[in-house]
């Protein structure tokens, strides 16, 4: 469980996150969503640290990750995955040496297990065959998948995905989606993914948070997204031309 | 004000990178690989150019000698404390500066604005001590390497070019290279070398450890990488130069 409590984070006076309190709970797919420029990539960077919170608190499982000293975070960290927007995948290795960095360089595992681990975690990501590519030589959802199995390749008890479908089709957004729903449900792991994409609110959304300016705006789930009453919410989410038809053709 | 404030991060940054490796087994792999990619990788372009900075050398003492008072014998010595006191420990590291420097700062540059560097923190690695110590330490090591083959080459080609333009014979100018020498100009040189390589790969590896952007600002912290190299190891030089020769 991710506690965060009364964060605030701003750049040059600029607030862009302002009074910020909210669990993201183990075991479930808790989705920040919001417009572009709501603080969402900036309240992920927040919680592993790569920004400095100005005010408040992050506890991981009661850790205080924001009092901790830089070698106290350090060991915090070993318990995250994280999955970038482009993947982030090491351009010099295979795929198969991406997925074992994190256990060469953190476990005490010998050269067989750590085979047996990258083995485990490729199938797991349905990529076998891509055991001895580059990630020049893979596609777009190829590399979210390996970056996936690059952050799990530690038994993380946290992932973060900043965006897992950015430039995908809609058909891998939805491989990736479920892949994480499933790891996460498999593994208990606190799963937080920062998203814009209504597909996967409506697929995977165990929890959510909207964020518009810098605040929480609204919780719910993916059931309740669709209910609310919430103007700035309904907007959101139904931005797209074929929400707007979906909700017409519902009321008709 | 901006000039302390860099300085000032520069050291701040050259103080994570000195911490103690968090795998030993990776650090000397990721060293080896730097020792061949900056250094042996290099030896090409410094044989070149230090064959023909070497002939040049030779042909222009010769033809500057003019006075019967000077023996000919002179144009090897002169090859020889021109090639081992500046040309092979200044001019092949600020070559290095340029090859070496930008391929640093692109490299660590590219890692920075795609989020590599981002995931090995989010790992728990020191990204810092992991990406740019086993450069440094390479450099460190190898550079000293290449600028004694390079004071070789240089001499050789004054040699070989020399006698080939008919402006020294190999008696004169072996005779020349073997004359006054004092061992101390060969530490000078490795003293000057090492400095150079500390300054050459941390300098470059700062500008592409806090590149911010994308491909442009990649491209700028690379330029910028050289530039500052250049400039540190010219002041440096002076600087050296002036406590160990004076």
């Amino acid at each position: 469980m991710i506690d965060i409590q009364h964060i605030f984070k701003s750049f040059d006076g600029r607030l862009i996150l302002d009074d910020i309190s909210l669990v993201f709970e183990e075991g479930k797919t808790n989705l920040v969503i919001g417009s572009s420029g709501s603080g969402k990539t900036v309240l992920m960077k927040c919680l592993v640290s790569l920004y400095q919170v100005d005010q408040g608190k992050i506890l991981y499982d009661g850790r205080d990750f924001t009092e901790s000293s830089e070698e106290e975070k350090r060991e915090i960290r070993k318990d995250f995955g994280m999955v970038f927007q482009g993947g982030a995948l090491f351009d010099s290795q295979t795929v198969a040496e991406n997925v074992a960095f994190p256990l060469e360089m953190f476990s005490v595992m010998q050269h067989s297990e750590i085979r047996d681990r990258v083995d485990f975690c490729l199938n797991r990501v349905n990529l076998s065959a891509a055991h001895d590519l580059y990630p020049s030589q893979i596609s777009g959802g190829m590399k979210k998948r390996v970056a996936i199995a690059r952050a799990i390749a530690l038994n993380p008890k946290y992932l973060f995905c900043d965006e897992p479908n950015s430039g995908l089709d809609p058909k891998t957004s939805i491989v990736i989606d479920n892949l994480i729903q499933e790891i996460t449900e498999e593994f208990n792991i606190t799963t937080v993914i920062n998203t814009h994409d209504m597909n996967s609110v409506l697929e995977i959304g165990q929890k959510i948070i909207y964020l518009n300016k810098g605040k929480k705006w609204w919780e719910g789930d993916k059931n309740s997204i669709l209910e609310t009453d919430n103007a700035e919410v309904n907007d959101f989410v139904y931005a797209s031309e074929l929400f707007k038809r979906i909700r017409r053709a519902s009321h008709s | 004000m901006a000039v302390f404030q860099s300085l000032g991060h520069y050291f701040l940054f050259v103080w994570t990178v000195f911490s103690k490796p968090q795998q030993w087994r990776r650090f000397w792999k990721q060293w080896l690989y730097e020792v061949n990619s900056l250094g042996i990788n290099s030896l090409p372009i410094i044989a070149i150019i230090s064959m023909f900075i070497g002939a040049a050398l030779t042909i222009q003492t010769a033809y500057n000698i003019d006075s019967p008072f000077i023996p000919l014998y002179a144009v090897g010595l002169a090859t020889r404390d021109s090639i081992i006191l500046e040309f092979s420990p200044t001019i092949i590291s600020l070559i290095l500066a340029g090859k070496v420097g930008s391929s640093i700062a692109s490299e660590l540059g590219t890692m920075r604005v795609t989020e590599q560097i981002d995931a090995l923190e989010i790992m728990g690695v020191n990204s810092s001590s992991f990406l740019v110590l086993p450069k440094i330490i390479a450099a460190l090591f190898i550079n000293p390497f290449l600028v004694i083959i390079s004071m070789f080459i240089g001499i050789t080609g004054g040699w070989i070019f020399g006698v080939l333009a008919g402006v020294v014979s190999t008696t004169e100018f072996v005779y020349g290279i073997q004359s006054f020498f004092q061992p101390f100009y060969i530490t000078y040189a490795l003293v000057k070398t090492v400095v150079f390589a500390f300054l050459i790969t941390s300098i470059s590896s700062y500008f592409g450890y806090y590149a911010q952007g994308g491909a442009l600002e990649v491209g700028s912290s690379s330029t910028k990488a050289v530039v500052y190299s250049s400039i540190f190891v010219l002041i440096l030089n002076y600087l050296l130069t002036q406590i160990l020769l004076s």
